[in-house]
């Protein structure tokens, strides 16, 4: 009977790992492999030019990641977490409305929030060019491009991180504590050195590690914004765009090593320091703010940080709105009108694109939701030897930039194989939605073990005892209560499929191209009107789903993170 | 309705033994408790009779089946679990109805048992609730009726009173035993309290460290506990290490340690032990004799009052002697609260009431 329950996990299990092995694992180490080819030997030729002083390009762009990531931390952290405190803290008029408003970055697929901060602040951008009527001036007063492009719109998309664990980790300290501390005697800046400053620091550790993983692969930023400046993952596509695969080989695994490091020393640094509260539900209360002044201060800030946040989904809006062609070499778009979106109804040609990211997206995450489901089940529920390995497995496409999966699947299924049934997945329409599929792994899997580690064991067992088989019991008892959860996670993973571009870009095939591909071919053609109308289609799908998210499953977006 | 027999049953976690070597028969029908302190294995045992665990050693037979690998959903037994472990998303009706879909009862049987059931817990009222919207008290009484209502062969409760208050868990007692009387089935109820055990039980097994102890009724255990580690773990009791001296055909003469002097007699059938193995007498308060004039014959000696606490219906007498301190139990009759510390009183050990025991748990552990 031992041996039964071991059979059947076994039969969840093997499947499991086979798809691991063979479609996240393999890859990786098919582009460790290219790495060590160098002109047609085995060695670390690859390596050395990498780290030649003479051609100084990939220890540039490799110096420039690191410290544009460096910056990036530094700016988000400025942001989020004096947010988090104000939003958190004290209570003043709209702050319920300014904190929710406050996660609207998360609402704006990478490339389309690019595009939105050129139109804005960039050469001939909406802002500098107001600015320079409004005063009449000569010139634009400023305008963003290159490194400082690249970190404002780190700064604007990533200061969540900082924000929402921090303002996590407020909201959970005991008040108490703080409270026991000033009736001990100690001023409010002793307070808040020694008691909550101690208490924050794993939260903002755990985002600047996020802030600058995510910063390493960022993709989309540096390829509209930077125009010739180099950074790694950017480097990576060019390399592979000139044919020169082993060095993009071989800049992959440089940019992943630096990537996993930092992730291991996160895990490392969060398994040794704990202070997570014990008690429960207790939300701190937050002070009223007396002082008018600092009151109404609050609420202009409040106000302001809206406006801001919310101008690229505005821009967005009106650009959609624009016809292509009559907004040329004035400085103000002048003719509004709703002709984009018809077209995307009317020829197909532009609604096909739609389409395909759709049926893409529908098929990668219903393989994330089978998949995930099973192999939470197997990593929460079941006992097994190398429990550990598997969920490194599983977490491995999290530690991995966009850029770096893209490559390995181009390597590993360039070629005939049994994992391919024998075909070549490059060029084919498979490649994209086993891409997709790849990246939200780690993502559907945490959502599921989350609800899974919230369910009692003993109910499962109650189950069985009254007599009910293990796949009833999976059916009427386990399924429904954790498919909240899961869903979460599934329907972000759907979002996030459909926005996805890094990967896209990689391994698009001409009659197979996803909305983001389809962005900048009209980018290029300078059609900014239908790019602008694909970003609305993309945003109004994860204000959907994160709306459905939070109504039918009652799930706060910040969970997903 | 079902016999139990374990034998041999030893359970292992990697190297830790949770159960060791335990043998239990556990009769038709009877109300079978299983008694002690936490972490001693009690719901490691119950869940090999449920078929969660499978032994490491030993065999399991319900009856003249043997069970001892069987799936847990193939045992027939069923479980209220500490927690309880009621499915939140369904509603009363449908949690108690539960185990009778998985049997495929027809539609209208299923209705007829389970508002059978319901009625039997006084539940009727509420069969369309959600569980969550549910106090205690109720939840506790839909997991009763849950597992009744599949007609075990074989009912298991863990501690299944231990997140209730106290007055409730008088009430759900009481509720528990007649539900069991009325159905007359084979219940293991597994508790670290001993006064549930003493009150509800046909029989109690005593667990210390994964080890079965002492097997018998509640008197068995209460009067003549089979060692000191039973007699001290269940209700109140004087453990005084002692020396045996000599023995004739009806009497044994006993010495207490550091006291070469005066020797107890003790009838024979009120010992337990072996010759030659370390030994305790055990009396528990209530048969204690004091009195405060100076008591003459075997078994009597003289103390000082140390302490006397008051509960209402009786005085608890802590008195000192020699290096011991022996507690005493009188009924209030307003003799004894007036007297100050530092008193002369004298105490005598009734031989019938001394019970001559096994000291397993080692030296020194009946010192004060
Ligand atoms: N699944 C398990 N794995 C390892 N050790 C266990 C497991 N279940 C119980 N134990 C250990 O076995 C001992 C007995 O546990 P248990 O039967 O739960 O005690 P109790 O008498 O309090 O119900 C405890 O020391 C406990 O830590
Ligand atoms: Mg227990």
């Amino acid at each position: 009977m031992r041996n039964k329950e071991m059979r059947f996990t076994m039969f969840l299990l093997i499947p499991v790992v086979l798809v691991l092995v063979g479609y996240v694992l393999y890859p990786s180490i098919r582009t460790l492999w290219e790495s060590f080819f160098y002109k047609g030997s085995i060695g670390v030729g690859n390596y050395k030019a990498f780290f030649s002083p003479e051609s100084l390009s990939n220890l540039e762009a490799l110096w420039n990641s690191v410290y544009i990531s460096l910056l990036s931390v530094l700016c988000s952290a400025l942001i989020g977490i004096p947010l988090a405190f104000i939003f958190n803290k004290y209570e003043f008029p709209g702050r319920s409305f300014f904190s929710s408003v406050a996660i609207l970055p998360m609402v704006l697929p990478s490339l389309v929030g690019v595009m939105a901060f050129m139109f804005l602040y960039g050469e001939s951008g909406l802002i500098p060019n107001a600015i320079k009527d409004l005063f009449g001036l000569e010139k634009v007063p400023f305008k963003i491009g290159g490194v400082s492009g690249i970190l404002i719109v780190h700064a604007y998309t990533m200061y969540v991180y900082f924000y929402m664990t921090v303002s996590s980790t407020i909201r959970n300290i005991d008040p108490s504590l703080e409270e026991a501390a000033f009736n001990l005697g100690a001023s409010r800046l002793t307070v808040f050195r020694k008691v909550t400053l101690p208490l924050l620091t794993p939260a903002i550790v755990g985002a600047s590690l996020l802030v600058f993983m995510t910063s390493m692969a960022s993709f989309s930023a540096p390829f509209l914004l930077a125009g010739g400046f180099r950074v790694l993952s950017l480097q990576i596509y060019f390399s592979k765009i000139n044919g020169n695969m082993e060095m993009a080989a071989t800049q992959s695994v440089i940019l992943s090593i630096v990537s996993i490091s930092f992730l291991l020393f996160m895990r490392w640094y969060q398994n040794r320091k704990d202070y997570r509260m014990q008690a429960k539900g207790i939300g701190a209360h937050r002070s009223e703010v007396k002082n008018l002044f600092v009151k109404w201060t609050m609420v202009a800030i409040g106000v302001i940080g809206v406006i801001v946040l919310l101008l690229p989904h505005a821009t967005i809006l009106v650009l959609s709105l624009v016809l292509d062609g009559t907004w040329t070499w004035q400085t103000y778009p002048s003719v509004f009108n709703f002709e984009n979106y018809m077209l995307l109804f009317k020829d197909p040609a532009i609604w096909d694109p739609v389409r395909h990211s759709l049926t893409l997206a529908f098929i990668a995450t219903l393989g994330n939701l089978v998949f995930g489901v099973i192999t939470s089940y197997v990593l929460v529920k079941r006992k097994f030897i190398g429990k550990n390995l598997v969920d490194s497995m599983v977490m491995l496409p999290w530690a991995l930039p966009a850029t770096v999966v893209g490559m390995n699947l181009i390597l590993a299924f360039n070629e005939r194989s049994i994992l391919t049934f024998g075909h070549i997945l490059v060029g084919t329409f498979w490649i994209l939605p086993l891409a997709y599929f790849i990246r939200h792994i780690p993502l559907v899997v945490r959502s599921t073990n989350a609800a899974l580690e919230q369910l009692d064991d003993s109910l499962e067992e109650a189950a069985r005892n009254l007599g009910a088989k293990w796949f009833y019991t999976f059916r009427r008892i386990v399924l429904p209560l954790v498919l909240p959860g899961v869903l979460s996670g599934t329907l972000l993973a759907f979002v996030e499929a459909v926005g996805e571009f890094p990967t896209s870009v990689l391994l698009y095939t001409l009659n197979n191209r996803p909305i983001s591909i389809e962005i900048m071919n009209q980018l290029r053609m300078f059609n900014m009107g239908q790019a602008a109308a694909y970003g609305m289609i993309q945003i109004s799908l994860i204000a959907i789903v994160l709306f459905i998210s939070n109504k039918f499953f009652g799930v706060k977006a910040e969970r997903s993170l | 309705m079902s016999s139990i027999t374990l034998k041999h049953v030893t359970k292992k976690f990697n190297t830790f033994s949770a159960v060791k070597e335990l043998n239990l028969e556990i009769k038709e029908g009877e109300f079978f408790t299983f008694l002690g302190p936490s972490g001693c294995g009690k719901t490691t045992t119950l869940r090999m009779i449920a078929g969660f665990y499978y032994p490491t050693i030993g065999t399991i037979h319900f009856g003249d089946k043997d069970m001892t690998r069987v799936a847990p959903e193939k045992r027939n037994t069923g479980m209220v679990f500490q927690n309880y472990a009621l499915f939140p998303h369904m509603t009363v009706f449908e949690n108690v109805a539960f185990g009778l879909k998985v049997r495929k009862c027809a539609k209208s049987e299923v209705i007829t048992r389970v508002e059978e059931a319901l009625r039997k817990v006084r539940l009727e009222q509420l069969i369309d609730r959600q569980v969550s919207q549910l106090s205690g008290g109720q939840q506790q009484r839909v997991a009763l009726a849950r597992a009744l209502v599949i007609e075990p062969d074989i009912l298991l409760l863990d501690e299944p009173l231990s997140n209730l208050d106290a007055r409730l868990r008088d009430e759900m007692r009481a509720e528990i035993l007649r539900l069991q009387r009325e159905y007359r089935i084979t219940t293991i109820y597994v508790t670290h309290d001993q006064v549930e055990a003493l009150t509800m039980s046909d029989r109690i097994a005593v667990f210390n460290t994964g080890e079965c102890q002492q097997v018998g009724t509640p008197k068995q255990i209460y009067d003549e506990p089979a060692n000191d580690f039973v007699a001290s773990f269940i209700g109140e009791t004087n453990l005084l290490s002692i020396q045996l001296a000599r023995e004739d055909d009806e009497k044994i003469y006993v010495r207490l340690e550091n006291d070469e002097t005066t020797e107890m007699v003790i009838p024979k059938d009120r010992s337990n032990t072996i010759k030659d193995t370390p030994s305790a007498l055990s009396i528990r308060p209530e048969a204690v004799e004091v009195s405060t004039k100076e008591l003459e014959g075997a078994n009597c000696f003289q103390g000082t009052i140390e302490m006397v606490q008051f509960t209402g219906a009786a005085e608890h007498l802590f008195i000192k002697v020699g290096e011991q301190t022996i507690q005493a139990l009188v009924l209030n009759n307003h003799l004894w609260s007036e007297r100050k510390k530092g008193e002369s009183v004298w105490i005598r050990f009734p031989g019938e009431y001394v019970w001559i025991i096994p000291n397993v748990l080692g030296e020194g552990a009946h010192e004060k």
